[in-house]
């Protein structure tokens, strides 16, 4: 009973559903956790009085059909949540309530889940490392002094450190996948639309895409099965028939091909991040995929590419924060324009600040041929290397990142070195695929590693099956001492 | 009809000069809802009560296209002899201010959704054709109201999100009256077309208005300035006027034009400058990643164009044809839908010559005088066409259809009911007339052998004389030919 936390979803499910465990003790037990985990400063928000109020709601009337059956859930405060504040991880957003719950989340509690709070991450989901939100850093639970990896650092380590059952966050250029590897998780970013980004605080409204954190492979088919599906609030959601994920879940890879994109053994990369890469290959041609070695020439380009169109959405996205309607309005200022400028002066922090600069001159006029339009044209040969290897392989292996999680404050005055941690990442967003990074092992320190799975478009099945397969011969187990409590 | 010359100029002491103008017209699509939410966009709500999540801009809020909308703007492509692309983009325009909740407005720039299309103009100099050179939707934004506090700026959203088309002419209109002709054509089509209702003072329709000039016979454009956001033709009118006088002193002075936007004062009824050039918004214009581009089905075009109204110049065609019409008289009962309708259902029940006379005439003459237009005309079609049909038949004289009428306007009564009423009938009977003309001719023996002396101008005093007699009854051409023949005799 006492360490309910520490399993995985679905097999707390099971738990809810065979009545071994109420709504209401699990929820307590996760409560029990997020009290004792201040230190990882992973929650800006809890819910917990709806929580218990919710679970009770349950165990009176249980309704075991559901995917998420009587399960609490903490999420990303990137999700705008009814009547619960949503920040963003900004001081902009610091008192901002909305009147509306977003579709995600929406369909996560029509699945029977219901809020434990909301998740610290990077300024409006811009970071790598937890460290740019107004909330103050994250801790890693893996170690003191580590970052969880960003922008959904609160998420991953909200996860790893059994104070949620599992979760979701955004991913705009590899905000799941980073934070999953360096704390040992599972993390899914679904192809472009599947998830609506209705209610969605957006970042980059072309490579926003909300998905899956989880302890398993099998809790993430379950989540993405419950959180996706057309919404037609979203002009770019896809109109699909619902997929049943987790049922369609097998772990027979036998004949699959395997590209191998030689692109991603980039300079100065540990090598045993070139080793662990060497295990996946090896695990997945033991189960019997076949490998292939393919190209994706355009790699190189897509962070700078990334970094042209990323900002320039947000420069346009962000302007909404101007202290007339909501959110903070500084009650300094003479007339209208000065009233902006303190208001977005004081609301934003510094990252937020770089981006909407370099965001708001590659849209310049005399310059948004050079760099948007160009970026515009690299995003399509980018798109096309991954259409092209795809006629040949059914899924692409890589490393996640180029290193495990780094300390605070290590890179936090070197912006490049920064980015740079979303260089295998990225290229997935700007082509609006699908990807799943999986803990795969440990880096000397101890420190955990993922690798990552890319499909084609709507192919998250046959990523899903690849992870599970991988995910059971792999022999990874996150061993964390909760040193914080 | 005879044709004037064309002579709007302006003389200055180093030559003449003539006048380029053209227009960007913003009319608000009729749509129930908004262009990307389902607001409503009726006029003259409270302050801010229609207004959804979307329009004023909350995180996470997302835009989805009004499809009505859509249409709409294809039919008034259609309805311009546009051609409707098959493909066009939304665009982001950046730029803030407070009645801007998104910080952008969503238009389209790049590519429209409706291309190159014309316009004809009936001027008395002949007919003209206006170029189009684009249409596209966009958002409008909210209104900033200044007056009401002396220290803050009141903010209404119910605008905000309301779609409008900007239509865009080529700079092919020379002269106040031709902006005149303009407007009102653009705002005739779309009338017909029900895909704006025109209304200037509601702020349906509103333009700005690009002005150059140039000295008669040169070919390359003068310097324009743009004169932003006129909302009435008559302030339009003299914007121009103003503008084009002022563009020419400067040149006149061996001055340059500066590139720039100005505002029309309508109190000193002048321009003066906004911003200039340098001082211009980059809007750093770039697609929408909110949005799709929006890809037409040629279907949906051929289907929309199949369901077009007959539009203005076709039916004006058809009216000479059909009803024997002039061009004018085409012209003006073509100028709007309703009008056309009346005098369709008239001209069906009575004589279609008589009818057009008698609506350009005393119909439009009372309507315009009571501030009423043709959709409550207190005279409905079917009794106008019967007071047109009593006329053409000789019941009554056109002196005592004008008294019909007046009644008519008053009650609202049949005119055969008030003629037999008030027994307003003409006298058409031979017998009583020559009863009538020979009580005249007894009375007036000297007046009749003056006559009959050679005084022939005399013959109006008889006829008076009956008239008065009858009471205006008498049939004025059977009155004619009797006194006519008595007087011989």
């Amino acid at each position: 009973m006492s360490n309910i936390t520490n399993q995985s979803l679905s097999e707390i499910l099971e738990s809810i559903k065979s009545k071994k465990i109420s709504s209401l003790e699990l929820t307590q037990a996760y409560i029990k956790n997020i009290e004792n985990a201040k230190k990882l400063n992973a929650f800006v928000t809890t819910t917990f009085d709806q929580a218990l109020e919710n679970a009770k709601k349950f165990d009176n009337e249980p309704n075991n059909e559901q995917l998420l059956s009587g399960i609490p859930l903490a999420v990303k405060d990137l999700f705008c949540t009814e009547n619960v504040k949503t920040t963003a991880g900004s001081n902009i957003l610091n008192n901002f309530i909305p009147s509306y719950e977003s579709t995600v989340t929406k369909n996560l509690w029509n699945n029977g889940a219901f809020l434990l709070g909301k998740l610290n991450c990077d300024e409006f989901a811009m970071g790598s490392s937890n460290e740019t939100s107004f909330f103050g850093n994250v801790i890693n639970p893996i170690g003191d002094r580590l970052v969880p990896g960003g922008s959904s650092g609160g998420s991953s380590s909200a996860l790893a450190a059994d104070l949620t059952p599992a979760t979701i966050g955004t991913d705009t250029g590899g905000s799941i996948r980073q934070p999953a590897s360096f704390t040992g998780t599972v993390g899914l970013k679904p192809t472009y639309g599947l998830c609506s980004r209705w209610g969605i605080v957006a970042f980059a409204s072309s490579l926003d895409q909300a998905g899956p954190m989880t302890k398993t492979v099998n809790d993430c088919s379950i989540m993405l099965e419950a959180m996706s599906g057309f919404d037609d609030k979203d002009s770019t959601s896809i109109n699909k028939k619902k997929e049943s994920y987790s049922k369609n879940l097998k772990d027979n890879i036998k004949g699959l091909k395997i590209g191998i994109p030689k692109e991603y053994r980039v300079d100065n990369m540990p090598k045993e991040i070139d080793e662990l890469w060497e295990k996946g290959k090896r695990i997945l041609k033991d189960l019997g995929a076949q490998l292939i070695d393919i190209s994706l020439p355009h790699t190189k380009y897509a962070l700078p590419t990334y970094y042209i169109v990323a900002p320039a959405e947000a420069s346009s996205n962000l302007a909404r924060y101007d202290g007339v309607r909501y959110g903070h309005r500084s009650q300094k200022g003479k007339d209208l324009i000065e009233m902006y400028e303190n208001t977005r002066s004081e609301g934003f922090g510094d990252e937020v600040k770089r981006r909407i600069l370099i965001g708001t001159y590659v849209l310049s006029s005399g310059y948004y041929d050079a760099y948007y339009l160009k970026a515009q044209k690299v995003r399509q040969l980018i798109k096309k290397d991954f259409d092209d290897s795809f006629t040949k392989v059914d899924a692409i292996l890589t490393p996640s990142t180029p290193s495990s999680a780094f300390k605070i404050g290590e890179k936090t005055n070197d912006p490049v070195s920064m980015y740079l941690n979303d260089i295998f990442t990225v290229p997935v967003n700007l082509a609006g695929l699908p990807a799943l990074s999986l803990p795969a092992g440990l880096d000397k320190q101890g420190y955990p590693l993922g690798l990552q799975l890319v499909g084609k478009a709507l192919d998250e099945q046959k990523i899903l099956n690849i992870g599970y397969a991988f995910e059971k011969n792999c022999g990874y187990k996150n061993e964390i001492k909760k040193w914080w409590s | 009809m005879s044709k004037e010359k064309f002579d709007y100029f302006i003389n200055g002491e180093k030559g003449k000069y003539e006048v380029v103008i053209g227009l960007e017209v913003h009319a608000q699509v009729l749509s129930n809802s908004k262009l990307f939410s389902g607001s409503s966009t009726k006029f003259g709500a409270d302050p801010n009560k229609q207004v959804s999540l979307i329009d004023s801009a909350f995180p996470g809020m997302l835009p989805v296209i009004n499809e009505e909308c859509v249409k709409q703007a294809i039919r008034t492509g259609l309805g311009l002899n546009a051609k409707i692309n098959n493909y066009s983009v939304f665009d982001r325009k950046n730029y803030f201010y407070a009645d801007l909740p998104q910080g952008y407005q969503i238009s389209q720039y790049k590519n429209p959704i409706v291309g190159e299309g014309k316009v004809l103009l009936d001027m008395p100099y002949g007919s003209k054709e206006i170029g189009i050179e684009r249409l596209h939707l966009e958002q409008d934004a909210g209104k900033s109201i200044h007056d009401m506090d002396p220290s803050s700026t009141y903010v209404d959203l119910n605008r905000s999100g309301i779609a409008l088309m900007e239509i865009v002419s080529k700079p092919h209109l020379r002269s106040p009256d031709e902006v005149n002709a303009y407007i009102k054509k653009l705002r005739t089509i779309m009338r017909y077309l029900g895909t704006c209702d025109g209304n200037m003072q509601e702020g349906s329709l509103r333009a700005d208005v690009n002005v150059s000039v140039r000295k008669v016979g040169d070919k390359n454009f003068g310097t324009r300035c743009e004169i932003k956001n006129v909302n009435s033709i008559k302030f339009m009118q003299m914007a121009i006027e103003y503008e084009a006088n002022r563009q020419v002193e400067l040149l006149e002075d061996g001055k340059k034009i500066d590139q720039e936007t100005r505002l029309f004062d309508t109190k000193k009824n002048e321009t003066r400058s906004m911003r200039s050039k340098e001082d211009a918004h980059d809007y750093r214009y770039f697609p929408d990643p909110d949005l799709l581009p929006l890809k037409l089905e040629q279907k949906l075009i051929d289907d929309l164009k199949k369901s077009l109204p007959e539009l203005p110049d076709n039916k004006k065609e058809r009216f000479i044809q059909e009803y024997g019409l002039n061009s004018y008289e085409a012209n003006v009962l073509v100028s709007e839908k309703e009008i056309s309708d009346y005098y369709e259902k008239v001209a069906k029940l009575s004589d279609k010559k008589l009818a057009a006379t008698w609506m350009m005439g005393d119909l439009f003459a009372m309507l315009n005088d009571k501030g009423l237009n043709i959709s409550n005309s207190p005279i409905s079609a079917k009794n106008f066409a019967e007071l047109v049909q009593s006329i053409k038949s000789g019941e009554i004289s056109g002196r005592i259809a004008k008294e019909v009428f007046e009644i008519m306007v008053e009650s609202g009564d049949n005119p055969k009911k008030i003629i037999e009423s008030k027994g307003m009938k003409q006298q058409s009977d031979p017998k009583e007339l020559e009863k009538i003309i020979n009580e005249i001719l007894s009375k007036n023996k000297d007046k009749v052998d003056q006559y009959k002396a050679g005084k022939e101008k005399l013959f109006g005093f008889f006829v008076g004389q009956v008239m008065k007699l009858s009471g205006g009854k008498a049939n004025p051409q059977l009155t004619n030919e009797i006194l006519k023949k008595l007087l011989k005799g």
